[in-house]
C-alpha cells in the first residue's frame, strides 16, 4: 500500500443506539485511497451502521473515526451514499434527480444539466432522462441513483447493499458496470453486501463480520487485477476466493450461534 | 370482468331515474301536498322559474366560499409549514388546534357575526373556520411523513433546513395537502351557505343561497327550497372538480395514485 494516510480510519469504534445493546464492538479498519473494500456478514451485524457512521448520519459512541483525517461531518462534501433502495425523488425526472446534489450546491442550471446528461450517458440511461422514477425498472432506478451519487464527484462512495433487490443477471451487469464507472470517475469504495460472489468480483479487500455485537472476524485480500471482466466469474481462482470467503462467513455465523 | 365504459355512465343515470320515479310514486300514492313534498317535476319547474334569482345567489355564495377557501388554503399551508418545521411549536400548539377543530362553528356563529360583522366578512370567516382544519392537519401530517431514507439522503448532502423543507418535505407533502384541500372544497360551499343563513340578511349584502333558504322558507316556497338545494349541490361539485383537476395537474406524472393498472 502507499504511504498516504488512510482515507477512512476506524480506531476501536463502538456503537450503541440509546441504552440498547452494542451494535458494533471495537471496530478497527483502515481504508486507503483508491481501495474497494467490501463488508460482508450476517443480517444484524451492524454493517449498514458502519456506513452510517462514516457518512455522519449517526455519531460514534466510543473510539475514534476519521474520514480524510477529520471528523466525519467535515468530510461529507467529498462523500456520496448509495442506499439499498434507489431513494429517488418521485416527483423529479431521472435527469432532475441526478441534478439534485448539484442544485443543492448552487451549480448554475446550464452546467448542472450538462453534467447530469453526461452522467446519464455514462450509466446508459440518456434516453430515459425525462422519465419519472415510477416509469423506470428497479435496475434503471439504481443506475440513476449511482449517477446521482457520482454527480457529487465523491472521493468516497458508500454503498449499502445497492443491488440486493435486483435479479442476479441485472446485478452481475451492474457489478461489471460499477467497476467500469469507477475506472472513469475514480473513488474509494466501501461496499456493504450479503453476496459473497459480488464481494469477490468487486473488491480488493473483503472484511467478514460476525453479529451480536457486530465485530470483525476476518479479512481477505482479493488480488485479481482491474479491470475485471465478466469472464472472471468463470475462473477457478475466483471460485477458490468465493469458497474461502464463504467458509469465513460460515465460521462468523457459527460464532454467533455459540 | 372489466366494467365497460358505457356502464360507468349508464348505471348512475339509471339508478337516478329509478330514484326519481319512486319519489314521484310516493307523492302520487300518499297524496301529500306540494308544499310538503313537491314532485321532481315541480322542483325543476321552480328551478326554472327562479333561475335568475338562484344563479345570482349562487354567484354570491361562490364569492364567499372562494374567499374563505383561498384564505384557509394560504393560512393552512403557512401554519402547517410552521408546525412541520418546528417541533416545539407543534408540541405547544397542535392539541389546541384539535380543540378548536372539535368546536362546532355554529356555537361560535354569534361571536363571529359580532367580531367580523355581517355580510361578506362574516360569511368568509365562517367558511374559513370550516375549511381551515383539514388543510392544516393533512399538510402537517404530510410534512412529517417524509421518507426517512430521503431525509438521510439530504443529510448526506449537507442540505440546509430550508432546502430540506422546500425541495423534499413540501413536495412529498403535496398528496396530503391536496387531500386536505379536497375535504376543504366540499366544506367551503357548506360553510358559505351556513354563514349566509346566519348573517346574509343582516345587511344589504349579496344574499346568496343561504339567505334564499331563509327567504323561501318564510314564504313557504318549498319547491324553490328544493331547487336551492340542487344548486348548492352543483356549486359543491364545481369546487370539488376544481380541486380534483389541480390534484391531477400536480400529481399525475409521478404519484402512485395515478399509476395505470393495465400494465
Amino acid at each position: 500500500m502507499s504511504d498516504q494516510p488512510p482515507i477512512v480510519r476506524f480506531r476501536a469504534v463502538s456503537k450503541r443506539f440509546g441504552g440498547g445493546p452494542l451494535v458494533l464492538e471495537r471496530i478497527t479498519l483502515d481504508v486507503a485511497a483508491g481501495e474497494f473494500v467490501s463488508v460482508i456478514g450476517p443480517s444484524g451485524c451492524g454493517k449498514s451502521t458502519l456506513l452510517r457512521l462514516v457518512a455522519a448520519l449517526s455519531p460514534v459512541t466510543e473510539g475514534a473515526l476519521a474520514v480524510e483525517g477529520a471528523a466525519p461531518e467535515a468530510a461529507r462534501a467529498h462523500l456520496a451514499f448509495v442506499f439499498q433502495e434507489a431513494t429517488l425523488l418521485p416527483w423529479l425526472s431521472a435527469a432532475a434527480n441526478v441534478e439534485l446534489p448539484l442544485r443543492l450546491r448552487g451549480v448554475p442550471a446550464g452546467e448542472r444539466q450538462a453534467r447530469a446528461l453526461a452522467l446519464l450517458d455514462l450509466v446508459r440511461l440518456r434516453e430515459a432522462a425525462g422519465r419519472h422514477p415510477r416509469q423506470l425498472s428497479g435496475g434503471m432506478k439504481m443506475r440513476v441513483s449511482i449517477a446521482r451519487a457520482l454527480a457529487r464527484e465523491p472521493r468516497i462512495l458508500l454503498l449499502d447493499e445497492p443491488f440486493a433487490a435486483l435479479d442476479e443477471i441485472t446485478r452481475n451487469h451492474l457489478n461489471e458496470e460499477l467497476l467500469d464507472w469507477r475506472s472513469k470517475a475514480p473513488f474509494t469504495a466501501l461496499f456493504v453486501t450479503h453476496s459473497v460472489a459480488e464481494a469477490a468480483f468487486l473488491s480488493n479487500r473483503i472484511v467478514v463480520m460476525a453479529a451480536n455485537p457486530g465485530r470483525f472476524r476476518a479479512e481477505v485480500r482479493v488480488d485479481f487485477p482491474y479491470p475485471r471482466a465478466a469472464t472472471l466469474r468463470e475462473q477457478p481462482e475466483y471460485f477458490a476466493k468465493v469458497a474461502e470467503v464463504s467458509r469465513l462467513l460460515h465460521a462468523a455465523e457459527e460464532d454467533r450461534a455459540a | 370482468m372489466k366494467t365497460p365504459p358505457w356502464a360507468i355512465w349508464l348505471a348512475p343515470v339509471l339508478s337516478g331515474a329509478v330514484f326519481l320515479a319512486c319519489w314521484h310514486a310516493v307523492r302520487a300514492a300518499t297524496g301529500l301536498q306540494s308544499w310538503i313534498l313537491p314532485t321532481p317535476a315541480e322542483i325543476f319547474e321552480a328551478a326554472w322559474r327562479e333561475h335568475g334569482t338562484l344563479v345570482r345567489a349562487a354567484g354570491g355564495t361562490a364569492v364567499g366560499a372562494l374567499g374563505g377557501f383561498v384564505a384557509a388554503t394560504l393560512a393552512g399551508l403557512a401554519i402547517a409549514l410552521a408546525l412541520g418545521g418546528a417541533r416545539w411549536l407543534r408540541t405547544g400548539l397542535y392539541p389546541w388546534l384539535l380543540v378548536l377543530q372539535m368546536t362546532p362553528v355554529i356555537v361560535l356563529a354569534p361571536i363571529i357575526v359580532l367580531w367580523a360583522g355581517p355580510g361578506l366578512p362574516g360569511i368568509v370567516t365562517v367558511t374559513f373556520l370550516i375549511s381551515f382544519f383539514p388543510i392544516v392537519v393533512n399538510t402537517t401530517q404530510g410534512l412529517l411523513s417524509t421518507d426517512a431514507h430521503l431525509v438521510d439522503l439530504f443529510h448526506t448532502y449537507d442540505a440546509t433546513r430550508l432546502q430540506e423543507l422546500w425541495r423534499l418535505r413540501l413536495p412529498s407533502a403535496m398528496p396530503y395537502f391536496l387531500a386536505g384541500l379536497r375535504i376543504a372544497a366540499t366544506l367551503a360551499p357548506i360553510g358559505a351557505i351556513f354563514g349566509e343563513y346566519l348573517v346574509g340578511n343582516a345587511s344589504g349584502g349579496t344574499g346568496g343561497l343561504g339567505f334564499l333558504v331563509y327567504v323561501y322558507n318564510t314564504q313557504i316556497k318549498i319547491p324553490a327550497l328544493f331547487a336551492t338545494a340542487l344548486i348548492s349541490c352543483l356549486l359543491g361539485f364545481i369546487f370539488v372538480a376544481a380541486v380534483s383537476w389541480l390534484n391531477w395537474i400536480v400529481l399525475h406524472r409521478w404519484h402512485d395514485s395515478f399509476e395505470r393498472h393495465d400494465r
